[in-house]
């Protein structure tokens, strides 16, 4: 049996996945796009459609403002396959994914990776405990069923942290506390970036407006402070917080971490496309240019799976993305590329003016990307701690590659996702050399765990 | 504590976890379902034997690994209930063998 074949292969259906999708329809292009979730959106819209039957205005505009776009590709032509797990992409272009525990082969003539962002790790004390969730799990669980912890105390900074608070209080959770780990410093450095920012005013006055009523509600809100841990010994019994010289305790059952989003990075890697160090957002890029086109001829990258710039940002990426693509296929000419490519490049421009700004004010401090007790576990999968990393530096270790075979640290199912970031800021202290000498793991396929039944499932001849 | 404020629940089905009958709404995961019922041990990690639950409830950290119908490791906040599904605490020590 012949594996199917498609113009574009879409692999995530956020806003760049499906601005794309949407875009390949309209200029006649045939495409697939394959999506883990079980329902477009991605993370920043999940579950749009059906929490349309709920009364919850508490998710806020932002999230409704995704609506039409889901609507739009419903409506579009486009074959839309969810639940679908990607675990190979070769640079022939051809995507390997499984549903349902069957795999499954297709072509595609152009790849347009679209799987967006996930949580900056936050090696703290005690970030393993049962109890301790991400911010973005707490924000995952309202859209997709609904569901809030009452009393949580909330770690972290960055403009998820604050909509997630945010959204508790308008629903009338209560939350325990607030531990914003902002450095105070930033907030002068971000001043420098103000002229941005003035000029996209709004989404900078909404996020000041969402602190301030967090803070008016009487949450108990704390910054300005220094290391944070979490305490166990099995699950969550309190967060402590390093202030003025001493150690204060806050009793509490659930905590909920967060230190900004960085780009998914392993589809883009494990098929060879360039990265580099982003010093400003602290976290590894894929490189690409003005149209999404990475290293690799054929295959694309739009949204904040090469670098982070938010929701409405990626809508815009991914319809420039699809109208190169469409170009490389000789669908439209370099003329209509260069026409049509100008409201989404106006809005884009818009959005990114605040960015600096923005990466600024939220960049979290050395001492919460970098552990800084030696017990603290580094990699959650292999419970790998950072003395055990120091140890293997003194043998001789240099790089995250060959800290795999002295530690087995990020060779766990999740494939450094929660580790790699760590790690290469660790080595780069301890060695001190550049995160750019130091590198990241080598990212292979399979991309995501299968099973040998899975495999031996596939549909390919 | 997790609960949900959620106007409309839908329709409910019943599962099991560790033998014991759950009764939940059919439009969610099963990390979601088990966090609802006040459960948020799923399993021992491999080598500490730690008690360990969700994380990022998106896909991306494996904490939420958990035996559905005899199978282990299966990512539970991207699987859906479904009605009768049998689910127990993951308990695999690091050679590889349940307990």
């Amino acid at each position: 049996m012949n594996s199917a074949e498609y113009d574009i292969v879409i692999i995530g259906a956020g806003p760049a996945g499906i601005s794309a999708a949407i875009l390949a329809d309209q200029h006649k292009a045939s495409a697939l796009v394959l999506d883990e979730n079980c329902a477009p959106g991605g993370q920043i819209y999940r579950a749009i459609e059906k929490n349309q039957n709920n009364d919850n205005e508490w998710l806020g505009q932002g999230y409704q403002d995704g609506l039409p776009l889901v609507e739009t590709f419903r409506r579009s032509r486009v074959n839309y396959q969810h639940s679908a797990k990607v675990w190979h992409l070769s640079n022939t272009k051809m995507v390997h994914y499984s549903v349902n525990g069957k795999s499954h082969s297709v072509q595609g003539r152009q790849i347009l990776i679209a799987t967006g962002a996930q949580e900056r790790p936050f090696p703290l004390p005690g970030w393993t405990l049962n109890g301790v969730m991400s911010a973005g799990a707490a924000q995952t669980l309202l859209k997709e069923s609904g569901v809030v912890c009452e009393d949580a105390v909330f770690v972290g900074t960055g403009p998820l942290l604050y909509l997630i608070a945010h959204q508790y209080i308008s629903a009338g959770i209560p939350i325990k506390a607030i531990i914003d780990t902002t450095p105070r410093s930033n907030y002068l450095r971000a001043l420098r970036h103000s002229f941005g920012a003035l000029k996209n005013t709004k989404s900078i006055l909404q996020g000041w407006r969402w602190k301030r009523e967090i803070i008016k509600s009487g949450t108990l809100y704390i910054s300005n402070l220094g290391d944070v841990r979490i305490n166990g010994p099995d699950s969550v019994t309190s967060v402590e917080y390093f202030q003025k010289g001493k150690w204060k305790n806050i009793s509490c059952k659930h905590v909920f971490l967060h230190q900004g989003v960085v780009p998914e990075i392993n589809t883009s890697l494990s098929v060879g496309c360039d990265k580099s160090w982003n010093e400003k957002q602290a976290c590894w890029t894929i490189d690409v240019d003005q149209y999404g086109q990475s290293s690799i001829k054929g295959i694309s990258i739009a949204g904040d799976a090469s670098s982070i710039a938010g929701g409405v940002a990626a809508a815009q990426r991914g319809s420039i993305a699809a109208l190169n693509m469409l170009y490389n296929l000789s669908l439209i000419s370099s003329s209509d590329k260069e026409v049509l490519l100008k409201p989404f490049k106006k809005k884009l421009d818009k959005e990114m003016i605040a960015r600096s700004f923005i990466d600024t004010l939220f960049k979290p401090h050395l001492r919460y990307r970098v552990p800084q007790d030696s017990e603290t576990i580094v990699c959650r999968c292999e419970e790998v701690t950072l003395v055990q990393i120091q140890e293997s530096i003194d043998l001789g270790c240099k790089g995250p590659s060959q800290l795999k075979s002295f530690t087995r640290c990020g060779m766990g199912p999740c494939q450094g996702r929660l580790c790699g970031l760590s790690v290469t800021e660790i080595l780069s202290k301890e060695l001190g050399t550049q995160e750019e000498q130091v590198g990241y793991y080598n990212i292979r396929p399979p991309i995501k765990p299968v099973t040998l039944a899975e495999l031996a499932s596939s549909d390919e001849p | 504590m997790f609960r949900s404020i959620n106007s409309s629940q839908g329709a409910l089905i019943t599962i099991y976890f560790e033998g014991k009958a759950l009764n939940v709404s059919k439009d969610c995961n099963v990390a979601t379902a088990l966090l609802e019922a006040g459960i948020n041990n799923f399993r021992e990690t491999t080598l500490n034997n730690a008690s360990c639950g969700p994380y990022c409830m998106m896909g991306v950290c494996f904490d939420c690994l958990i035996n559905i119908n005899g199978l282990d490791n299966q990512q539970s906040c991207t699987i859906q209930v479904s009605d009768g599904m049998k689910i127990k605490r993951q308990v695999i020590n690091a050679l590889g063998k349940d307990e």
